[in-house]
């Protein structure tokens, strides 16, 4: 019992620190990268969230911006990035076009990234405003400050199979 | 602007020249494919005419257009920045029968043009060095600029294994 308590506090801890340390891998391809510099740009600051600094290997990152329109052709690219990217990772639609493909609806367009990849938050808007942007990153934050995310939960989940499986 | 062009081609293939008109301060002709390089060599080669640059090469499909006579037309559009004139050619084509000879041989610069053409309509260009698709990826079948193209036929590279719980 006295474990139990143990480790739920130190999730919370590691979870509480995440939350305020994402480092972003930006797969940025279209016009809302603009968006995006804006955001990530002293005016709207999203180093006050703790995000500011973008990795440009998955490896190092654990926070996925899809900022833009994402092509079938790109698609395995962006699904090998993914499942590069550290444990326990997050994804942010950023953008209509990235959520639903937007108004591209043809032979060319992925209708939103979450037919490739599981995506914790949906930003819309073409693009979105800086405001939106740092709204859903309060979202996440909240969260993941809660386990809520996609992969915390698969984690947990998994986690609980294997002691079932252990007993 | 280049009516002098209209006339000296007209004089010099006569028939060849199916019909040529002259719109909005634009000339256009147009070709039958079989004498497509040859008036495009006399327009490259000739002093008087001195067409280097290649603007443009793409394809219409008028499915459904009023006078629809042909179903693609393959335009080219030439300038000579010695000459400051330019004009436009229109190359109709029949359904089965969508092959052209190529112009690359001719500027250079059509040869991606060529292909991005392939690539989004299927007219072939015949004696092109490399005729495959540019932008999209081998498992695409169809041409999706065809207006028979359905808009949400998908050739998906990757999707997600997993599914909603
Ligand atoms: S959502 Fe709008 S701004 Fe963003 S990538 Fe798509 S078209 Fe561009």
């Amino acid at each position: 019992m006295g474990l139990e308590i143990t480790t739920t506090k130190l999730e919370d801890l590691a979870n509480w620190g995440r939350k305020f340390s994402f480092f972003t891998y930006p797969f940025i391809t279209a016009c809302c990268g603009m968006e995006f510099m804006s955001v990530a740009a002293p005016k709207y600051d999203i180093a006050r969230f703790g995000a500011e600094f973008p990795r440009f290997s998955p490896r190092q990152s654990d926070l996925m911006m899809v900022v833009g329109t994402i092509t079938e052709k790109q698609g395995p690219a962006l699904k090998r990035v993914y499942d590069q990217l550290a444990e326990p990772k997050f994804v942010i639609a950023f953008g209509v076009c990235a959520s639903t493909g937007g108004f591209y609806q043809n032979y060319s367009v992925v209708p939103g990234i979450d037919q490739i990849i599981p995506v914790d938050v949906y930003i819309p808007g073409c693009p979105p405003r800086p405001e939106q942007v740092l709204d859903g990153v309060m979202l996440l934050q909240k969260k993941v400050a809660e386990g809520r995310s996609i992969n915390q939960v698969r984690a947990r989940r998994e986690a609980l199979e294997r002691q079932s499986e252990g007993v | 602007m280049s009516q002098a062009v209209l006339d000296a081609l007209k004089s010099k293939f006569g028939d060849a020249i199916l019909s040529a008109e002259s719109k909005h301060r634009d000339e256009s002709i147009t070709v039958a494919p079989a004498k497509l390089v040859e008036v495009c060599t006399f327009l490259r080669d000739d002093d008087k005419m001195a067409f280097d640059s290649p603007v443009f090469l793409t394809c219409t499909d008028r499915l459904g257009l009023p006078d629809e006579t042909h179903r693609f037309e393959v335009v080219v559009q030439l300038r000579s920045v010695s000459k400051r004139h330019r004009i436009r050619i229109k190359v109709p084509l029949e359904e089965g029968k969508l092959k052209v000879p190529t112009l690359s041989g001719l500027w250079a610069g059509f040869n991606w043009l060529e292909r991005e053409t392939y690539d989004m309509y299927g007219v072939e260009f015949e004696g092109h060095p490399d005729m495959r698709r540019i932008y999209l990826y081998e498992e695409f079948e169809g041409f999706p600029l065809r207006k028979d193209f359905p808009k949400d036929r998908r050739f998906p590279l990757a999707r997600r294994e997993w599914t909603d719980e």
